[in-house]
């Protein structure tokens, strides 16, 4: 990213005190985030709540890397896609317990970023969104073709079976809160890496990475292992949606999939804790309202990248934030 | 006869299927690299305005009777003029901008386009024949060579290599040239450096349009045809970085030939063989082959 | 000809001109002095529009070019040989010479040019510019804007990183293109340098224009001037 340019949104202002490192103004946030997951399985269908659950967690690991790194990355679906077809095959055919068998789906995700992430890192702003996109490209290829992915039909009928071998997750309430709980994890996670010496380092190789190569960091290394941060928890979201729905598609590998996390990070806010939250209940609103009117969810889409780009580009949370000078 | 275990004619059958996918590679390359090289950003939309130019081929002919040869001029202009539309009532907005936005924007548009196209007209693909006059099939001896077929390569061909010319061998392209390395200057010599990222975008935008007229007989026209090129040729701007028109020609037909190779003989890795060579390269020459320092 | 009033630019949030002031008379040659930092470059960017942000007054011919796009600014008969010569090397060495367009009659034709720079009719068929030495580079800087009949010539530091003898023809081209009516203001470190070509100097520290030492009172404000100069 050249320095003269305008960049997205500036990551989140580091908090030196506050609680557990957020700002009044994020702790306060975060309370309403922890109420909403309480009370609203209570008002609104549960499976719905655990889809923007895990866009969010989707959204938040793409913007560890766009919103602290500048990195932006066109091929995320290969990681939350791998994810859910590992997590989908440790639950079904290696009868692995549900909580075990979501972190393979992180596992395959993290390992999977290890290898692309370190060609990808090779390069950075629109070449390595492009390589991003080719190299998952090459990963739906790959799914396409390899037997264990069931081809176009998928791996279906995955049991959802029980978590610590002790909750059983048949029913949706029961696996509402093991998702909540398991979003809440990455979520936290995020948040204290960002707020670690290490997410510090992050933070001055986006404002200015020759300046922290000479200060003797070693950048590359950093990038990488936020990148495979990034995909495990991917790939934790894509093994965990497996889990939900009982299946394990193409449709988590696909293009479209690495879209939509940019989309709804870029609605919520690039660079934001919770812009991606809410990124993540806006577009999957969207998508369930639009989804009997065929290719106007696609449109739509577009429509509001454009938009978002050129009239919004702090996204909502980003918008809010500014107009009440919060960091959110 | 046999070359190599193979037989003849599925060789030379395959090789050239590669290089007539290697032809719209290298026209869809040349105009990403066109495009890169004034305005900075990759323009994600390039395959969607390059179905445009499919549909518009196939509209004219349904619609208003124009015959493909007319189709092949008039296709590119409509298309380009509509990419000069989109360059000055959207894209020029980002210029000041992190490049990243024009990639964002030009997603955006081509999810936009596409979708608009897919209410539209469906997704299973309309019929456009192949004009009389490029029908038929020539005896080459050793395989049967569709006249069609020689005509899209020798057309590619010679709308990359005019492409190349103007932009190497004229006053205008040196105008181009010294725009991408210092338009600052170039302004302050009296150019209109604004109107010339436009009519470049516009032009970028008409050798998509015109790859996809020429493609609208081969593959059916249809609003994801652009989506199954434009994810390769990614790759292919990738191996052959941005920074030379030639590298973008060379390595579009090169990349092409090499798939073509790879469906003879090991056909489970056509698809994923062009990202294959993106991963060497990016191994061994991060920056591309033609690609120049930064 | 060209006068220049209460003229500020700004890079990003930095303010780098303060409320400049000067005139450039028709036919004359006028030099910018100053320390590094003084502002002399960003002036003659501000002339020529290719500061970020500027305000003030900046007329020429009597027209006001402070709004105007560097395209028109131009247009309007000015030309910039920029510091650092801004060779282009993905262009030739004819490429570069015949890149700026002619906006007006009157500039000089090739066969001058290469009677001026017999160095550059040697080297036209370099195929890239920035493989000519550096002397070659600024004379081709300076012969492509002598061609497009732009009258006022911005020169920013001709002689930066040049051998003495190579100065010494800059200054003997400098001479020849002010005999032939051409008007140049030229930025300058080297002041003894400007001696042997200018008609008048302005003084420029922070900003800001602070002195105009005419060429003869040179010699007798050699105090002052190193003052000025810290040299």
């Amino acid at each position: 990213m050249s320095a003269t340019t305008e960049t997205p949104a500036p990551a989140a202002a580091p908090a030196a005190h506050g609680i557990f490192g957020f700002t009044r103004a994020q702790a306060v946030a975060f309370v309403v985030m922890l109420a909403a997951i309480v009370i609203l399985p209570h008002i609104l269908y549960p499976i719905f709540l655990m889809r923007v659950l895990m866009g969010a967690l989707f959204a938040c690991a793409f913007n560890l890397l766009i919103g602290y790194l500048g990195l932006l990355s066109f091929g995320h679906a290969a990681f939350y896609g791998m994810g859910a077809y590992l997590g989908a095959w440790a639950l079904k055919v290696w009868h692995l317990d549900a909580a075990l068998a979501i972190l393979v789906g992180g596992a395959t995700g993290g390992l999977l970023g290890l290898a692309l992430g370190w060609l990808a890192i090779r390069r950075s702003g629109i070449y390595f969104a492009m390589i991003t996109l080719a190299l998952a490209q090459m990963v739906y290829f790959f799914c396409v073709e390899a037997p264990f992915t069931g081809g176009e039909d998928g791996i279906q009928q995955i049991p959802r079976g029980v978590a610590f071998g002790l909750f059983p997750l048949h029913s949706d309430m029961a696996m509402y809160w093991f998702t909540a709980a398991i979003f809440l994890a990455g979520f936290l996670l995020i948040h204290r890496v960002i707020h670690s010496p290490f997410g510090q380092v992050l933070k001055a190789i986006r404002e200015n990475e020759p300046r922290a190569i000479s200060l003797g960091y070693r950048v590359q290394d950093y990038k990488l292992i936020a990148f495979v941060l990034s995909a495990f928890l991917s790939g934790i979201a894509g093994a965990t949606t497996s889990v939900i729905f009982g299946i394990a598609t193409l449709d988590g590998v696909v293009s479209d999939r690495s879209g939509d996390v940019v989309l709804t990070t870029l609605v919520g806010g690039l660079g934001t804790v919770f812009g991606p939250v809410v990124g993540a209940a806006v577009t999957t609103a969207m998508e369930n309202y639009l989804a009997q009117f065929g290719s106007w969810v696609t449109i739509t889409q577009g429509a509001i990248f454009v938009v978002c780009v050129l009239a919004f580009r702090r996204g909502i949370v980003g918008e809010v934030a500014a107009r009440l000078k919060l960091s959110l | 006869m046999m070359i190599l275990g193979i037989p003849a004619p599925l060789l030379f059958g395959q090789l050239l299927l590669g290089v007539i996918n290697g032809a719209f590679y290298a026209m869809l390359a040349l105009g990403l690299s066109i495009i890169f090289g004034m305005l900075n950003i990759i323009n994600f939309a390039h395959g969607a305005l390059f179905m445009m130019g499919a549909f518009a081929a196939w509209l004219m002919l349904h619609y208003l009777g124009i015959g493909y040869f007319p189709a092949l001029i008039l296709g590119p202009l409509v298309i380009g003029a509509f990419g000069i539309v989109l360059e000055k009532v959207l894209i020029s907005r980002l210029y000041k901008l992190d490049h990243l936005y024009g990639l964002l924007l030009t997603f955006g548009l081509a999810l936009v386009i596409e979708g608009l196209f897919r209410n539209e007209y469906g997704s299973s693909g309309l019929p456009y024949n192949i004009p009389r006059a490029l029908s038929g099939v020539t005896d080459l001896g050793f395989m049967y060579l569709p006249v069609y077929r020689a005509w899209v390569v020798a057309a590619a061909l010679v709308v990359c290599l005019t492409t190349w010319a103007i932009i190497e061998k004229t006053p205008l392209g040196a105008r181009l040239r010294a725009g991408t390395e210092n338009p600052a200057l170039v302004r302050a010599f009296g150019i209109n450096v604004p109107r010339m990222i436009t009519i470049t975008y516009g032009a970028g935008v008409a050798l998509a349009a015109f790859a996809g007229v020429l493609a609208a007989p081969i593959y059916s026209v249809n609003p994801d045809m652009g989506d199954n090129f434009i994810n390769t040729v990614f790759a292919i701007v990738v191996i052959g970085g941005m920074g030379s028109i030639m590298g973008s020609i060379v390595t579009g037909f090169a990349l092409g030939v090499i798939e073509g190779l790879t469906k003879v003989f090991y056909p489970q890795g056509s698809a994923t063989v062009i990202f294959l060579v993106m991963v060497i390269v990016l191994l061994f020459l991060p920056r591309g082959l033609f690609g120049k320092a930064a | 000809m060209l006068e220049v009033a209460d003229l500020n630019a700004w890079y990003g949030e930095s303010h780098v001109l303060h409320g400049a002031g000067f005139e450039v008379r028709e036919g004359e040659v006028v030099t910018l002095l100053g320390r590094n930092g003084a502002g002399k470059t960003t002036t003659m960017k501000s002339i020529m529009g290719l500061v970020p942000r500027r305000a003030g007054s900046i007329r020429f011919r009597g027209a006001e070019l402070i709004a105007a796009p560097p395209e028109r600014i131009a247009r309007a008969g000015i030309a910039l040989c920029p510091e650092e010569r801004g060779i282009f090397g993905s262009l030739s060495v004819t490429e570069n010479l015949l890149l700026p367009p002619i906006i007006a009659p009157g500039g000089l034709d090739i066969a001058t040019i290469h009677a001026l720079f017999p160095n550059l009719r040697e080297r036209a068929r370099t195929a890239h510019g920035t493989r000519l030495s550096g002397g070659e580079q600024q004379m081709l800087a300076i012969a492509r804007i002598l061609r497009t009949g732009a009258k006022l010539l911005l020169l920013d530091e001709p002689t930066e990183g040049l051998a003495p003898v190579i100065v010494q023809q800059i200054g003997r081209t400098i001479l020849e293109i002010k005999k032939r009516g051409f008007t140049v203001l030229l930025v300058e470190q080297n002041f003894r340098f400007a001696a042997t070509v200018a008609d008048r100097h302005y003084v420029m520290e922070h900003g800001r224009v602070i002195d105009m030492i005419p060429n003869h009172l040179l010699a007798s404000s050699m105090d002052k001037l190193h003052d000025y100069l810290g040299v």
